[in-house]
């Protein structure tokens, strides 16, 4: 195994980004590049299981962007997961958002897709970041590359949306993450992502050390803790495609992924126990968790709902981290595999409906399941699994993190997550509800009226998903074995 | 004969400028004129850079003008920390160089064009000058020089304010220029000497009178009204928003730069750390105004409608950057600083020159002017956007890396204010690049706005080699913060 793979994955995107560019005339060229472009990248992600799983740690160190700090790529399970998780979806949305660009006559699709390689690009860097420093570079360039895709139509609105965007993640990380990065390397001398932490000998006090999480937690503003929330559902301006992928897989997932690696590869899960310097970001992210699903279940724009919703189910995997438990760590990285499937579902099922329908409000959709079973039936599908209802893969994860709550001793927040699944069961089963038992509106369509297949299939396919990590959750087990209960 | 070239390197930097300037007269004619400056300034560049590496490989050079030995004679010294600005200057100038012909073809009529490619090159000769010398009063004559030289560029300005302008930098540049020499007057009566490495070893003997005290006082002012501290800076908006674009490309990009490097060349060399900063309540004073530049420049950046004049204001906000760091007197601090003078002054510089192309097809340049020009004039637009970006300080551009290092700095110490308004400021340039991009971006040209084409070749060559030569440093600043680090040691080891 050559480590400079990892170095030519995260490049790839990017250099493919190019050739996206080079056949922006030819759209079904274009696309095939774009397709075959993540085919190649989920492979090659994919080759790194068997010795990541085997124990080995490859890493690789590029160029020195600073005295004794390197743009270093290293590969762990945790940022493994993440990468699958990225490149992976990032095949089936690419095919869907083919489908809802020509089905919808987007303009600048082009751009659409080179940003979109570009944004898996910054991805794939923040997963295999082996150092802050090459974590930070790669977040950054994940907030810009993103941005031209939040604005992309152009308008007020979408321009509005675009500055809550980058102001609130620019400000966000260069306020907070930067310090912090800063006074890390300060303190302990290192800013390597190393097992067990930085901070074990380095004299620490406890408020200070609860002091920096709260800088880093904030910082990451891509794990929208709230107060810092807002710029998620401001970058539902977005074409659903963008949505899917990039606010409910590759940017969310990225912050919460900082998170969890922060806690783990940074402070060390044991430290955070020991000193409780995480206590305080623990019930930050119980009050998103509730928090936004109470605001959720007030929003008629669906795609606005399911923008809150993912604002909850973020803080699931921060309070992962959070209640410092190993088990908190393997629950939360699982959260990250099972709500992106679940998540993705239900963005591509909106996006379906408006494709279809040009719908955007949960109380049009009254009794449209008729004319379009497929959506509704994956809706469904995925909305059990964020609810946690067997047979849904969902359960896994919150079992976890209920276990991992019992083990580290806050019985409080077993409650937060189930007063959560209920709030889940009361905003996301009304949309199916609605569709298939309430009396159609007299202007909506009885007939079979399906989105194009190209936007059905990578919707059933992410809906099947969540049904197969019920059954086979043994893949994410053996990943994150190191965490794993003996 | 080689031996006898590397010798002579370091009056060449100087000399050759200074000749080819009255050559650019004689020969009157635009274009043979533009031919001399051209070859001058990256003659310059090369001397510069093998000066450069000859310091880092040889260690300090001293070069005695004329034969005569220092300090009876003017001493040329190059240590790590002047070679570092010299390079700079000469590479920011022989870059302007490339980019000057088109914007002056268009700016400034045809037959006066060799006087300011003449006044270019003196203006560049006067700066290189005051970095490489010795000698404090031949400091003073180099500044001379360079003012002067500026005053004439800044008045060749298209617009009729540019006169205004330029009179009102001339009297505030007179007034520092002559508040320097003051400075150095009283230095000269207590030490009796002129050659700064000799004032610093005479001037602890009455280092304790009002009079060197007095002489500090004048030259710390004198430079601060040079490089446009707040509160001194009154005149800077004006002086670079009616200059010809290559001229505030060129004067933003060094000039403040290079007054800089004298005030703490007079800090550090001639009083030395421990009697500006320990004895002399200096650093606090610095770090004060410092912030309140940073805040006050960006906040003022943040209402501007001309673009040039928003790059005016938030040049004032990045002086504060770099007063900053040295005011730290830490090495840490003086890193920082010289990071930054290099980094801000490629980024102003590719600043400027995207400005200056957007004003060339348009010949104007207010923000609702160059509304919607990212579709026709997309590589002019990126490079803007790439170079605001690393102004804010986004990762993996020069900005970042003087972030990084700033923040070391303060932090180290515990100025924890300090970065809390350091990022204060970075952000609030998020919001001045942003309204820019966003009117590059997100709005259509009316009817009536003309559709330009992009901006000629050369033009975007220069431009893009300050943008990539910012990229590239900001993925590799090892080599940067490796020099600047020397020139912390430089400046450090001899005055503390």
């Amino acid at each position: 195994m050559n480590e400079i793979w990892l170095a030519l994955l995260v490049g790839f995107p990017a250099v493919m980004s190019l050739a996206v560019a080079a056949s922006g005339r030819w759209p079904n060229l274009r696309e095939t590049v774009s397709i075959a472009t993540s085919i190649a990248l989920f492979a090659g992600v994919a080759s790194f299981i068997g010795p990541v799983t085997a124990g080995a740690r490859p890493s690789v160190t590029l160029l020195e962007v600073l005295p004794g700090i390197g743009l270093t790529f290293t590969l762990e399970p945790l940022g493994l997961l993440f990468a699958l998780v990225a490149s992976g979806l990032w095949s089936l949305t690419t095919l869907y958002a083919a489908g809802y660009m020509r089905g919808n006559e987007e303009h600048a699709q082009t751009r659409f897709f080179v940003c979109f390689a570009l944004a898996i690009s910054a991805a794939i860097g923040i997963a295999f970041a082996g150092n802050l420093l090459t974590l930070f570079i790669f977040y950054e360039m994940l907030t810009l590359s993103t941005y031209p895709l939040v604005t992309h139509h152009g308008d007020t609105e979408s321009r509005n949306g675009g500055r809550v965007y980058l102001g609130i993640l620019l400000t966000t990380s260069i306020g907070f993450f930067l310090p912090a990065i800063i006074i890390t390397y300060l303190v302990s001398g290192s800013i390597t992502f190393t097992a067990g932490g930085l901070f074990g000998n380095a004299g620490l006090s406890v408020l200070g050390a609860g002091a920096l999480y709260v800088l880093f937690l904030y910082g990451t503003g891509k794990a929208a803790l709230m107060p810092f929330h807002r710029w998620l559902p401001a970058a539902m301006v977005a074409p659903t495609p963008v949505s899917a992928l990039l606010h409910a897989v590759a940017v969310v997932k990225a912050g919460v992924f900082i998170v969890l690696k922060l806690t783990v590869y940074v402070f060390g899960v044991d430290y955070l126990a020991e000193t409780g310097a995480s206590q305080l970001m623990m019930w930050v992210a119980a009050v998103t968790v509730l928090g936004a699903s109470l605001i959720a279940m007030t929003r008629d724009n669906l795609k606005a709902r399911l923008a809150y919703s993912t604002v909850s189910q973020l803080s699931y995997i921060v309070l992962g981290a959070t209640m410092a438990s190993s088990l908190g760590i393997l629950g939360g990285g699982m959260h990250i595999a099972m709500h992106a499937f679940a998540k993705i579902t239900l963005f591509f099922c909106a996006g379906a409906i408006y494709t279809a329908t040009h719908r955007k409000y949960v109380s049009e959709l009254d009794g449209l399941g008729y004319a379009m079973p497929i959506t509704f039936s994956a809706f469904f599908i995925a909305s059990l699994s964020l609810v946690g209802i067997p047979p849904m893969g969902g359960i896994w994860s919150k079992w976890y993190l209920m276990e991992g709550a019992a083990d580290a001793g806050q019985s409080a927040l077993i409650v937060v997550l189930a007063i959560s699944s209920l709030l889940n069961i009361v905003y996301l089963l009304e949309i199916p509800t609605r569709a298939f038992f309430h009396n159609p509106r007299p202007d909506t369509p009885r007939r079979w009226q399906e989105a194009p297949w190209a936007c059905v299939i990578p919707l059933s396919i992410t809906a099947a998903g969540s049904i197969v990590w019920f059954l086979y959750p043994l893949p994410f087990l053996q990943l994150l074995a190191p965490w794993a209960p003996q | 004969m080689i031996e006898q070239f590397f010798a002579q390197m370091p009056a060449l930097v100087i000399v050759l400028p200074l000749l080819a300037a009255p050559m650019c007269v004689l020969l009157h004619r635009a274009a043979l004129a533009w031919f001399v400056y051209l070859i001058t300034a990256w003659a310059c560049f090369g001397l510069a850079f093998l000066l450069f590496v000859q310091v880092k490989i040889g260690g300090p050079i001293s070069y005695a003008m004329g034969g005569w030995p220092p300090p009876f004679g003017i001493e040329l010294v190059l240590d790590s920390f002047n070679t570092v600005v010299l390079l700079l200057v000469t590479g920011i100038g022989a870059i302007c160089s490339l980019y000057a012909k088109a914007s002056v073809a268009a700016e400034i009529a045809r037959e006066r064009a060799y006087l300011f490619y003449a006044a270019m090159l003196l203006c560049l000769c006067g700066l290189a000058g005051i970095t490489v010398t010795g000698d404090a009063f031949n400091l003073f004559v180099f500044l001379e020089i360079s003012s002067l030289s500026s005053y004439g560029l800044i008045a060749m300005g298209a617009k009729r304010r540019a006169l205004l302008s330029a009179f009102q930098y001339l009297i505030m540049g007179t007034i520092g220029g002559t508040f320097m020499l003051i400075g150095i007057g009283f230095l000269y009566m207590m030490t009796g000497s002129l050659n700064m490495a000799d004032i610093a070893e005479r001037l602890p003997a009455v280092a304790d009178t009002r009079t060197v005290e007095a002489g500090l006082a004048f030259i710390v002012v004198g430079a601060s009204l040079k490089f446009a501290l707040f509160p001194l800076h009154v005149w800077l908006p004006n002086a670079y928003t009616y200059a010809p674009s290559s001229v505030s490309a060129f004067i933003a990009a060094t000039a403040t730069k290079v007054a800089v490097y004298a005030l703490m060349r007079f800090l550090f060399t001639v009083f030395g750390a421990a009697y500006a900063f320990d004895e002399l309540p200096l650093g606090e004073v610095l770090m004060v105004l410092a912030v309140v530049a940073m805040l006050s420049g960006s906040m003022a950046a943040i209402f501007q409608t001309d673009l040039k004049r928003l790059l005016a204001w938030s040049s004032i906000a990045q002086i504060g950057y770099i007063v900053m760091g040295f005011a730290l007197a830490s090495s840490a601090g003086i890193t920082a600083s010289v990071t930054h003078m290099v980094n801000h002054g490629i980024i102003k510089g590719a600043l400027f020159m995207a400005a200056g192309a957007l004003f060339w097809r348009l010949r104007t340049i207010s923000l609702n002017d160059i509304a919607g020009l990212g579709k026709h004039m997309p590589w002019t637009s990126a490079a803007f956007v790439l170079a605001g970006l690393s102004l804010i300080g986004v990762p993996a551009t020069g900005g970042f890396i003087s972030k990084w290092v700033l923040l070391e700095a303060v932090i180290e110490p515990g100025h924890y204010w300090l970065a809390v308004a350091i990022l204060v400021s970075s952000l609030m340039a998020l919001i001045y690049i942003g309204r820019v991009v966003e009117s590059l971006y997100f709005r259509e040209r009316t009817e009536g706005q003309a559709v330009p084409g992009e901006a000629p070749p050369i033009m975007l060559v220069a431009t893009w080699t300050l943008v990539l030569a910012n990229i590239a440093i900001g993925v590799h600043a090892t080599p940067l913060v490796g020099a600047a680090e020397r020139a912390a040691t430089a400046l450090l080891g001899g005055g503390a």
